[in-house]
């Protein structure tokens, strides 16, 4: 499949446009990356992404594919050989795709809350924040991986916040390595692998973005 | 034969609205397990201890919440009646609406119901934005799955038995208009009277009392 029948819409520091990103590349699928100004979005987004106009979004033989999960759903079912995300099992298939869809409900806002506010709004964020992540470690229990003995639908979906971790720990002067060290083991674990080191973000740089985007936001 | 099904629900949420007409659609029998949400059954806490809501389906003892996640289950354990495309672009533009519907359309439709005459205005005109929309993913189609009812259909089908009871709660609030959305409309009627589907719908009456009764502050300050 040639690459241009595959493109993303994305924005770097986006952990959604990452989980894409990182489906793909196990998948051993090769695309092409577009960059996204979200502040000046371009005409192609606008076009694929009318009703949301959010990355990321896939294109695939010109037709696009929105929303970060349903992305995974769809490259899973697309290249169903190589790399299966999901389990083969109804039951695990439907425990993936409520701990994914708990991490969209619950993970982005509080995380944003970490770094964006300030006194007991943040202190509630960070709290909120860290039970989040110990009901992901329940679910994690005793496997290397949520996906078992190798990453999955799951460690896909939730692998790239940890980029963001730095910029959470920092802002909101709290350690995540302290307070749930068995999921920075996992974290740990899944940056051994190669698609996944090699697709994840700098932290650094993510810190980097967020002080700036606090500044533009006069977030000080 | 052993396959235990539960379905814990009320008698007026569509989410769990959704999971009966799944499971109708399919042929799978079930037990109903009515929730009282002001009074939740420890089962339930139990089952859903994250976010302690209904629907819940118990299927082998193993407890699945979150209606989407749900709906997806039932299609996957049974075949009979597919309620997603077969497609992998098909079922993600089915998965996209389903989920438009749930964080936009109904959570604009609520504010609306939940809004003062003025605050009220500006909330309509999002909803009959998101309306629009799906008139236009309607398109031609008998059904949003369709010649058949899909997954979408299920998803989208509080339309058709909410709207008239939210149009006799505020008098003169015209929410679907026949005229400016003829697609939605033929379809409600359809989806309406499909008769696997029919015996499912809560009554209007109770419907109506029971929202005004809920929202009784409410109308007195108005």
């Amino acid at each position: 499949m040639g690459k241009e029948e595959v493109m993303l819409l994305d924005f770097w520091p986006s952990m959604f446009g990452m989980r894409c990103r990182l489906a793909l590349t196990l998948k051993g699928v090769e695309y092409e990356y577009r960059e996204e100004d979200l502040r000046n979005k371009s005409p192609l987004l606008l076009q694929m992404n009318p009703i949301h106009k959010k990355i990321p979004v896939l294109v695939h033989k010109g037709r696009p594919v929105c929303e970060s999960l349903i992305i995974l759903h769809y490259i899973d079912e697309c290249w169903p050989d190589t790399y299966p995300l999901l389990p083969s099992d109804p039951y695990e298939r439907s425990q993936s795709r409520f701990w994914a869809d708990f991490v969209d409900k619950k993970f982005y806002e509080t995380g944003r809350k970490v770094w964006s506010t300030k006194g007991e709004e943040q202190e509630n964020a960070k709290r909120a924040f860290v039970e989040n992540i110990k009901l992901l470690e329940v679910q994690l229990g005793d496997k290397p991986f949520f996906g078992g003995e190798r990453i999955g639908f799951l460690d896909v979906a939730v692998v790239p916040f940890s980029t963001w971790f730095y910029t959470y720990e920092t802002l909101g002067n709290f350690s995540i390595q302290g307070e749930c060290p068995k999921f920075m083991a996992w974290v740990k674990r899944c940056l051994e692998i190669e698609s996944v080191s090699k697709t994840l973000v700098d932290p650094d740089k993510v810190y980097a973005f967020v002080l700036q985007m606090k500044k533009n936001l006069g977030l000080e | 034969m052993g396959e235990e099904v539960k379905l814990f629900q009320t008698w007026s949420s569509p989410f769990s609205l959704r999971i009966a007409m799944a499971l109708k659609l399919k042929g799978i029998p079930y037990d109903s397990v009515p929730e009282d949400l002001s009074n939740k059954s420890s089962l339930l806490l139990e089952y859903n201890p994250v976010y302690k809501k209904i629907p819940v389906l118990l299927h082998n003892n193993k407890p699945i919440s979150e209606s989407l996640v749900i709906l997806e289950y039932v299609d996957e354990m049974w075949k009979q009646n597919p309620l997603l495309p077969q497609d992998p672009y098909e079922r993600a533009n089915a998965r996209f609406w389903a989920k438009f519907n749930d964080d936009s359309l109904m959570p604009s439709m609520w504010t609306v119901l939940r809004s003062k005459s003025e605050p009220r205005e500006a909330a309509l005109v999002e909803v009959m934005k998101n309306l629009m929309v799906i008139e236009g993913e309607l398109g031609g189609k008998k059904f949003f799955g369709g010649e058949k009812v899909g997954f979408l259909d299920i998803v989208m089908g509080w339309l058709a038995y909410l709207i008239d009871a939210f149009e006799e709660i505020f008098p003169g609030l015209n929410l679907i208009d026949p005229e400016r959305f003829p697609l939605l409309s033929t379809w409600m009627k359809e989806f309406y009277n499909m008769p696997t589907i029919k015996e499912l719908w809560p009554a209007q009456d109770m419907l109506v009392s029971s929202f005004k009764a809920h929202h009784r502050i409410e109308q007195k300050t108005e």
